[in-house]
């Protein structure tokens, strides 16, 4: 294996050696593990979260069996995809969840990556706390009320303070500055990934204990653990603007696909399909709690999904 | 696999000669302290590092990273230099991507075990082949292809670039001088801290994962080879001299071949590192097994993460064995077998081709992922919490942090700055000499500097807390061991695979035992770092002088005090160099820790990677290496005489 390897590095990188007498752009290579054998192959990024896993299964499968792509995904965190896509490295993102100076650099001045349209779906981040402490003590959803409760929300890693359990250091949060600008009496405690914060939240849910944490929707977990949001400072245009002054609640967000603008002009029904890709939170939902709660693999789960709404994916492909 | 062997050259210091001169140091230091503290404490306050002391590299840092995406594109820089290295890698992953697929699932699973037949016996080619089937079996062929591709790759590069450094620093004894502390020091940082760099120049993907899996691999290759050509019996090279030759032909037909044993160990080791560097890169998007660990992880998902770290299991071991059998064994005997194997593999990939069976067939994949889940699920409803009379796993964390993490950490963090350079400084001139010393204090004021004194504590207080952890259970597993043959035999396969798993795998189930925060991180660190220490300490004792042993039973000693008395002080460099390696270890694994909760640094490091905000990654990277040579320097023997391994 060595010897015939060797002779194919040693070949090909000498030719390229030769060849290469200009310059040569490092923002335009595609991933090594594209297109291999003369198959299409379409690379998309998945985040970290459930949700987008259930977007790029969907996706998947549908350019796997239908279009007869091959489908590579690389997990990626929110900003350094947006870089990867750039590069070219990945051809599309199907979820963002609003990155404004990513979008400017890359948009609107470096031109390299091209919108692709809403998702259908709409997020928002909050806070929430367990449904079944709101029903006991109603008024712990409005901030104000919150240091009433700090000692019942106390754990070992948040001390003497509350715990606001918040997640992966890759999603968009403004705890720290709000947990400061309001005076509340909690900690921040980071999770450190997602999987983690799901896996205490159901812990803590097992027990029926109180607890306060950063969440956002659409998300699977709501159906397993209902959650209420606490109500925070309404949200206005531009109160989130400086960092460590925020005051106010997190906005509603549509989330937006986006492609590589090379991928998107050359990239074919595979590009086009993407464009088109659209669906609704409950469509979200149901292929998300397939994935994490039931345990199917993303395909499986696609697989079951596509059986059942032929007339929302026949759209996609037309 | 780590290979180490911990030989304790038994030392007879006089127990009150070694008593004086650590006094005579203590003395020393008080003296410095008591003319340079009142200086420190008059000029800038006690308590936290100072203010003044700090130099904010967050600017310049961020300023770096902006102008270089905004130039990625243009500047020269990156157009006739990195873009080629960049390219260059591309391109032969893709070719060597392109060959395995080509090859077949057959093609590749015959040649893996005929190489292994050729090299190491019929046995480890069962085994071979085993591994691959069953990389097929869990659905894990591609993601398994492609991370080979990436290890074949930057396998070849670290093999060269760490052979030239060897070849260069065992001829030349200046190079040596100059090369030595700085692999040294490269072998004992976290991996972690490799990534960012690397990623700030090539971005996110492929070309960065093996230029960062180069730069881990490739130190052990460079002093093995220097080692080996140094190691050369001096009356093999006087004879050879005798002949006239030149001092080419020296090297090519002695000193080289003289060194195959080391050539043969470094490569072994190089492979192992590059396997747990390739998983890990996994963050910065290497693809591959390790890319579909992280993402089970990212659903909680144990069973299928486990689905992908088993074939990253396998191929370790399967590595480690046959690269091992190479150094041990005979020259390949006739080439003659290798045609033989050769045509035999190619054949098999033909038969594959013919057939159209390049792909793993679907229907034989095994689902393991749900039975796993199911078990993990039972765990965690069982034993999470309120468990009668011995409490659930838990509170035992609750426990663990409420009275040993926390206050350690503010017990250090409450420490004036000065006082914790000296406790250090005299730490580490106990253990190892004023050299060792100097450069500990110096690292640990570098982290002050950079403005991270108090996450950087925190990490400290992990680490410390997880090693005392370690080291109990691990002198004691080790003394028992020691002691008895059918345990050490029985505990041989747990160590091995435990040392090879992909320290990802270890995060989820912690979690779903001790939940989030500071306690999980330690727990998988210590699972880590324990069979390094296990077997160091079993081999320390085992390898004390027998005659001593039987002197002192015959002196009528029981085993009790047989042990405390003769075989633990004998074996003191063994438990050092345990003590040493688990350290090391540790801090690799709560710096992973990020990933669950475990905050400070580790965090810092994740946040860095995640939102692109590299100034702060690259802070707390440094601080990261600051803080791994500090404690590297602290425990490090006065001799180290060997190396961690994978």
């Amino acid at each position: 294996m060595r010897l015939r390897t060797t002779a194919v590095v040693a070949g090909v990188s000498s030719l390229a050696l030769l060849t290469g007498c200009g310059a040569a752009d490092m923002t335009k290579q595609a991933s090594p593990f594209a297109n291999a054998q003369g198959a299409k192959t379409v690379t998309l990024s998945v985040q970290s979260w459930v949700g987008a896993q259930a977007n790029v299964a969907v996706a998947q499968y549908l350019l796997d069996h239908k279009l007869g792509y091959r489908v590579d995904t690389v997990q990626v965190d929110e900003v350094p995809a947006w870089d990867a896509l750039s590069q070219g490295r990945v051809d599309a993102i199907l979820e963002d969840w609003g990155h404004p100076e990513q979008e400017q650099r890359y948009v609107q001045d470096k031109k390299t990556i091209t919108p692709g349209g809403d998702l259908g779906v709409t997020g928002h981040i909050g806070w929430y706390v367990p449904t079944y402490f709101a029903k006991q003590h109603p008024d712990v959803t409005n901030w104000k009320n919150l240091n009433k409760y700090a000692s019942q929300m106390r754990t070992a890693e948040s001390g003497s303070k509350g715990q606001l359990m918040d997640g992966s250091p890759s999603y968009v949060t403004n705890d720290k500055a709000l947990v400061n600008n309001l005076n509340l009496d909690y900690q921040v405690v980071f999770a450190g990934s997602e999987a983690a914060q799901i896996t205490q939240i159901r812990q803590f849910a097992k027990e029926k204990k109180p607890f306060l944490t950063y969440w956002y929707s659409p998300q699977w977990l709501f159906e397993k653990v209902p959650m209420t949001e606490v109500k925070l400072p309404a949200y206005k245009e531009g109160c989130d603007a400086d960092a460590a002054k925020v005051a106010c609640a997190y906005p509603h967000t549509p989330l937006q696909k986006y492609l590589n603008t090379d991928f998107a002009q050359s990239g074919g029904k595979a590009a086009a399909f993407l464009k088109k890709f659209k669906w609704t939170t409950a469509d979200q939902n149901e292929v998300s709690l397939m994935i994490a709660d039931q345990k199917l693999s993303p395909e499986q789960a696609a697989k079951k999904w596509v059986d059942s709404h032929e007339s929302t994916w026949k759209a996609w492909l037309s | 696999m780590a290979t180490i062997t911990a030989s304790s050259a038994p030392r007879a210091l006089p127990g009150s000669l070694l008593r004086h001169r650590a006094v005579h140091k203590l003395l020393l230091l008080a003296l410095a302290a008591a003319v340079l503290v009142p200086l420190a404490n008059a000029r800038w306050a006690s308590g936290s590092w100072p203010d003044a002391l700090t130099v904010d590299f967050s600017e310049p840092l961020a300023k770096a990273s902006d102008w270089i995406i905004d130039n990625r594109d243009s500047h020269p820089l990156f157009l006739y230099f990195f873009g080629y290295v960049s390219n260059a890698v591309v391109i032969s992953v893709h070719a060597v991507y392109l060959v395995l697929l080509g090859a077949g699932w057959a093609g590749v699973t015959a040649l893996g075990a005929l190489v292994a037949w050729r090299v190491a016996g019929v046995r480890l080619a069962l085994g071979t082949g085993a591994a691959f089937l069953t990389c097929g079996l869990l659905g894990m062929w591609v993601p398994t292809m492609q991370t080979l591709a990436l290890m074949v790759v930057a396998v070849l590069a670290s093999v060269v670039v760490g052979a030239l450094l060897g070849l260069g620093a065992g001829l030349s004894d200046r190079l040596d001088r100059a090369l030595r502390p700085v692999l040294d020091t490269m072998q004992v940082l976290p991996a972690y801290a490799y990534l960012l760099p690397v990623v700030l120049v090539f971005g996110m993907g492929v070309p960065a994962a093996v230029l960062a899996t180069v730069v881990y691999a490739a130190p052990p290759m460079a002093r093995l080879t220097s080692l080996g050509l140094r190691g050369a019996d001096k009356e093999v090279l006087e004879a050879v001299e005798s002949l006239g030759s030149t001092a080419r032909q020296r090297l090519l037909t002695a000193r080289i071949p003289l060194a195959r044993k080391e050539l043969l160990l470094g490569l072994n080791q190089t492979i192992m590192m590059a396997l747990s560097m390739a998983v890990i890169a996994s963050v910065i998007g290497a693809g591959g097994l390790g890319d579909r660990v992280y993402q089970a992880l990212a659903s909680v998902d144990v069973g299928a993460a486990l689905a992908a770290g088993i074939p990253i299991v396998l191929l370790a071991v399967v590595l480690d064995r046959v690269t091992g059998a190479a150094g041990d064994g005979t020259e390949g005997s006739g080439r003659a077998g290798w045609a033989y194997a050769l045509v035999a593999a190619v054949a098999v990939a033909a038969a594959g081709r013919l057939m159209g069976r390049l792909d793993w067939p679907d229907v034989w994949i095994v689902n393991i992922a749900e039975p796993v889940n199911r078990a993990v699920g039972w765990m965690t409803d069982h034993l999470y919490s309120g468990v009668p009379v011995v409490g659930g796993t838990a509170d035992w964390a609750a426990h663990f942090t409420t009275w040993v993490l926390n206050p350690v950490r503010d017990g250090l963090q409450w420490l004036p700055w000065w006082s914790v350079l000296l406790l250090i400084a005299a730490l580490a001139w106990l253990i190892g000499t004023w050299r060792t010393a100097l450069t500990a204090v110096l690292a640990m004021a570098a982290i002050g500097v950079l403005g991270v004194w108090g996450p950087s504590l925190d990490t400290l207080s992990q680490v410390l807390a997880a090693v005392a952890v370690t080291v109990v259970i691990g002198f004691a597993t080790g003394i028992a061991a020691a002691r008895s043959d059918r345990v050490e035999r029985a505990l041989r396969p747990v160590l091995d695979v435990f040392q090879t798993m992909p320290q990802f795998v270890y995060l989820i189930p912690v979690v779903a035992l001790f939940g989030v925060g500071r306690a999980p991180a330690v727990a998988a660190a210590v699972v880590y770092a324990l069979p390094a220490v296990v077997r160091i300490t079993t081999q320390g004792l085992r390898q004390v002088d027998p005659a001593a042993l039987e002197s002192s039973s015959s002196l009528g000693a029981t085993s009790w005090q047989q042990l405390r008395q003769v075989q633990l002080p004998l074996a003191r460099p063994a438990l050092l160099l345990a003590l040493n390696q688990g350290v090391v270890l540790v801090l690799a694994v709560v710096i992973i820790g990020g990933l669950v909760g475990g905050g400070a640094l580790g965090y810092d490091a994740v946040f860095g990677l995640a939102q692109g905000d590299l100034a702060t990654g690259l802070v707390a990277g440094a601080a990261i290496v600051c803080l791994g040579l500090m404690l590297d320097r602290v425990t490090q023997p006065t001799e180290r005489r060997t190396k961690k391994g994978a």
